[in-house]
């Protein structure tokens, strides 16, 4: 490692593809507490801060005939609402404003991640594990609530023989449980990784003779991490919605 | 080109854990294909099955991940 460090510009890396994920304080070099302003923290609150310049001033004229960013608005509602009432049901309506606030949150840190050198807050298992766990506690508390005793028939299947459900049974607990350590891996690992290799291909194109082939991978991969960033927000959503849909009906 | 075994076991820890990855792309390239073979069939179908392609993705995707996680983790927090 210690000669990597002082490589010349032409052989290896220039900076670590890395590098970018470092989460620093905005004022100052002391260590990060929990209320530090970092960069991460800013581009939380500049997303939060689209989302509402969005939705609240967007939409504040309500016109009849929307323009650009009240259509824009619009869309992004029901398309959210259209996929919770398709997904979860009538009754999966109710936790609406949760699943459009978790989509709308995604998507925009996704995105503006995706702004040269800003920062992406997904990309961070810490960011990701506060929204994955917070989905699987709030399904687990709902389907005690809802269902009572009755939702551990989650895990019971009713139609499989009963010489396999004990097993089925084990596999459904241990699936149960990895759902919020997928949900958001899934997340960060994918947004990570987009952004890795989009730094790995601008390190190679420090060396003159491959540059012009990198510099065209990193206008292709970043087409690609733009589908990526909506995608992810969307899978995310998608899978509350179906998580959500267990909850409220567990027999299913 | 000096260096202690451990280094070199996590180098190819990395590299077996890359395998991973590619195992994630038959599973991604068998759903959307399939997707797209039942698509083709019954087209006015299709439409309706979107959300269930994408969850088919992600599942299959995560594992991907996963193995890309211990990539990570064994070069660079080991």
């Amino acid at each position: 490692m210690e000669e990597e460090a002082h490589a010349p510009a032409e052989g290896g890396l220039t900076f670590h593809p890395l590098d970018q994920f470092e989460v620093t304080p905005l004022f100052g070099d002391g260590p990060v507490h929990f209320f530090t302003i970092t960069n991460a923290t800013m581009w939380m609150a500049i997303a939060v801060l689209a989302i509402f310049a969005l939705f609240v001033l967007g939409t504040s004229r309500r016109s009849l005939v929307p323009g650009r960013v009240q259509s824009t608005a619009e869309i992004l509602y029901s398309f959210i609402y259209k996929m919770v009432e398709d997904v979860t049901g009538h009754d999966g309506v109710r936790y609406f404003p949760y699943i459009l606030t978790l989509f709308l949150f995604i998507l925009f840190v996704n995105y503006l991640g995706l702004v040269p050198t800003s920062f992406t807050p997904t990309s961070h298992i810490a960011v990701t594990a506060v929204l994955g766990f917070g989905v699987f506690i709030a399904v687990t508390v709902l389907g005690f609530v809802k269902n009572g005793a009755a939702f551990l028939g989650l895990f019971w299947m009713k139609d499989a023989p009963l010489v396999l459900r004990p097993i089925i049974a084990v596999i459904e607990v241990i699936s149960y449980f990895v759902r919020p350590v997928s949900h958001s891996i899934r997340l960060a690992g994918n947004i990570m990784a987009g952004h890795a290799v989009i730094k790995v291909f601008a390190g190679f194109a420090a060396i003159a003779l491959i540059s012009p082939v990198s510099i065209v991978a990193i206008a292709l991969i970043y087409g690609l991490e733009v589908l990526v960033a909506g995608i992810q927000a969307y899978v995310f959503t998608i899978l509350t919605c179906v998580y959500l849909k267990d909850a409220l009906h567990p027999g299913h | 080109m000096e260096g202690n075994i451990a280094d070199m076991g996590q180098f190819i820890g990395a590299g077996l854990a890359a395998i991973g990855s590619g195992a994630a792309a038959i599973g991604v390239g068998h759903v959307a294909g399939n997707f797209l073979a039942g698509a083709l069939r019954n087209p006015s179908a299709a439409a309706s099955q979107t959300a269930t392609l994408f969850i088919g993705l992600a599942f299959a995707e995560a594992l991907g991940i996963f193995a890309f996680l211990v990539a990570l983790l064994l070069m660079f927090a080991v």
